[in-house]
């Protein structure tokens, strides 16, 4: 069942990703369930995809990190993501990016605010001692205002947590 | 985005003339209802309709006598009777009460009123309160207004009545601002909106363009204070009421956000990001002079002054968790107020200075709760799966807040709804919306 809700979220988000691609369209990859992450590379193939792209950072890198609740520190899974989201910005010189901070619904909106800046940052400060130009990099905090999955129960709420690496 | 819609509230010119009392009686034991009791026996109260000599007239009176019947219903202190049991009716009342015939059907108060539209076009409002058992006028006034605002004078004849009975200022007179919310929880779209307490004359103020969040009334109300995403930046801005004006509050490196005016309208409160650390920060309105007020690796937000402008009470995580600070309004002698268990978060202060209102977390539950601002005393009003935001009516007597119910993966549930709660935990009442609604905040009585 949720398998397949990702298969139809992720081709959708590719089809329109190509017209605007500033958003963070609701795609999981990166350091997601190896379930969610498949149907995302396999729809992806169908298409062309053209390196520097916010489609080959999704199918080819992954686009996003969780954390835990009320929590901005980063894991061993989320770094080796980031060390692959730092090895395809060197690769791609060219390309700026957002790093957008989410988190779930049970924190205040306001002190949620605060937190999701607090996460963008983790992953924003990771990747500029890795190398990256501050410059390339914008951050921008949603709080809990833009869920990636819906549903009151810890499933969802994992997935909220997030930071998601947009190209601008 | 600018200047979408154009809403003046200084369109009310009001005279008030006090009525002379139709006769005077000795004194005697008043007809008075205590609110600071945990539970009222509500008064029966009879509203009858106020007479006219026209048709249009007489409608006036008919939709004011409602609107006033509703707001003393909905305070939870009165019931209003049934207008059906009424045995005197409205063209016989317009002489003197029989109060007898009022007795009879049990109301131990009653307002009567008459309406006349005058040669220059205005609307005149007379009412008077009568104590059915003592047979006294206890309050009659008269005002004058253009007809389009009825409305408001059935509000304020409202608050004349709450305060003659209970001895406190009222707040029927008041406006909502919030956010409306509208479509799927990964996608929600939000506009600000703004209605009269009781839900009437609502209008959205932004056309949900851009994510806004957390409105905030300045003391005077001709503006708000809010947070927009305009452009993908999200800042605190000022809307004016009168002139649909929305201005960006300064010019800040990061995201500004948790705005709140300072009870003399002269300074915002705000947080600012910088570096991903949050931290709280006050603007002249008049000078544009910022002042940062915390210096913290923590996270500092939703400040909010005292009603004497010389404290400010916050939300910090500097010991771990969230939780209830308060320090002076330069930012000096901060001291931490809730050791209760549980986070702590989005604490106001009220109006009348006594309590401090918040919003706590606590096993996966959220609840509203008030505590005196040393922390002490503290009670919880509402508990439910998500409850946050509460905002004091301006006599700070009740709180009103959101509630946001659990929504399944399909996407059902979710929903927001206003709800308000007196400051004795009885009384819950939803405010109903066109649409979903987060985010109140109850305005000072209008000037």
């Amino acid at each position: 069942m949720r398998f397949k809700n990702f298969g139809v979220l992720a081709t959708v988000a590719l089809l329109s990703a190509c017209a605007s691609g500033s958003e963070d369209k609701g795609t999981t990859s990166g350091a997601g369930s190896a379930a969610t992450a498949k149907p995302t590379v396999s729809a992806a193939a169908t298409n062309v995809i053209a390196p520097g792209s916010q489609e080959d950072l999704v199918a080819n890198v992954g686009d996003r990190v969780f954390f835990g609740y009320d929590k901005y520190t980063l894991n061993d899974k989320s770094r080796a993501i980031l060390d692959k989201q730092a090895a395809w910005l060197n690769a791609n010189p060219a390309v700026k990016i957002d790093i957008q901070g989410h988190c779930d619904e049970r924190g205040t909106r306001e002190y949620n605010l605060a937190l999701g800046e607090r996460r963008a940052n983790s992953v924003k400060d990771y990747l500029v001692q890795l190398g990256l130009n501050s410059s390339r990099v914008r951050t921008i905090s949603y709080g809990k205002e833009r869920p990636v999955a819906v549903g009151s129960m810890e499933a969802s709420w994992t997935q909220n947590r997030r930071s998601v690496t947009v190209v601008q | 985005m600018l200047g979408l819609l154009r809403l003046s509230i200084k369109w009310f010119h009001s005279i008030v003339i006090p009525l002379a009392a139709l006769f005077v009686m000795p004194a005697h034991a008043e007809l008075r209802i205590d609110i600071t009791q945990g539970s009222v026996k509500p008064m029966p109260i009879a509203v009858a309709d106020m007479s006219g000599k026209s048709s249009v007239e007489k409608k006036f009176g008919r939709d004011i006598a409602r609107v006033i019947a509703t707001d003393l219903e909905r305070s939870g202190l009165f019931k209003s009777i049934d207008r059906k049991a009424f045995i005197q009716t409205t063209d016989a009342l317009r002489s003197l009460p029989r109060f007898g015939d009022w007795r009879v059907i049990s109301a131990q108060a009653l307002v009567q009123g008459r309406t006349e539209l005058v040669p220059d076009g205005r609307l005149r409002v007379e009412f008077r309160l009568w104590d059915v058992y003592a047979e006294t006028q206890m309050v009659g006034l008269a005002y004058f207004t253009i007809p389009d605002n009825w409305r408001r004078v059935a509000h304020i004849i409202s608050d004349a009545i709450y305060k003659r009975i209970t001895g406190e200022t009222g707040y029927f007179d008041t406006r909502i601002v919030y956010i409306a919310e509208s479509g799927p929880a990964d996608k929600r779209k939000k506009r600000l909106a703004i209605m009269d307490h009781d839900g009437a004359n609502h209008r959205f103020l932004t056309d949900g363009s851009s994510l806004v969040l957390t409105p905030r009334f300045s003391p005077e109300l001709q503006e708000i204070t809010y947070l927009s995403y305009f452009g993908n930046l999200p800042r605190v801005y000022i809307f004016n009421i009168d002139t649909g004006r929305q201005e960006i509050l300064g010019d800040f490196p990061g995201m500004t956000f948790a705005p709140r005016f300072s009870p003399d309208g002269k300074t915002v409160v705000i947080s600012m990001a910088k570096g991903g650390n949050s931290d709280i920060y006050t603007m002249d309105l008049r000078t544009r002079k910022v002042s940062q007020l915390t210096f913290h690796s923590a996270i500092d937000t939703s400040g909010s002054f005292s009603p004497d402008g010389k404290k400010i009470v916050f939300n910090s995580d500097r010991g771990g968790t969230q939780q209830i600070y308060v320090m002076t309004e330069n930012g000096k002698s901060v001291r931490r107020i809730s050791y209760g268990k549980g986070r702590y978060a989005t604490p106001v202060w009220s109006p009348r200075g006594d309590l401090i209102a918040f919003t706590k977390m606590h096993k996966g539950r959220f609840f509203v709760g008030v505590m005196r601002p040393d922390g002490s005393g503290e009670r919880l009003l509402y508990e439910d799966f998500l409850v946050e935001s509460p905002t004091w009516s301006p006599n700070g007597r009740v709180l009103m807040f959101f509630r946001q119910s659990k929504s399944t993966p399909d996407g059902k549930g979710g929903g927001s709804r206003l709800f308000s709660v007196d400051l004795t935990g009885h009384n819950l009442r939803e405010i109903i919306t066109p649409m979903d609604a987060s985010d109140p905040a109850w305005s000072p009585l209008i000037p």
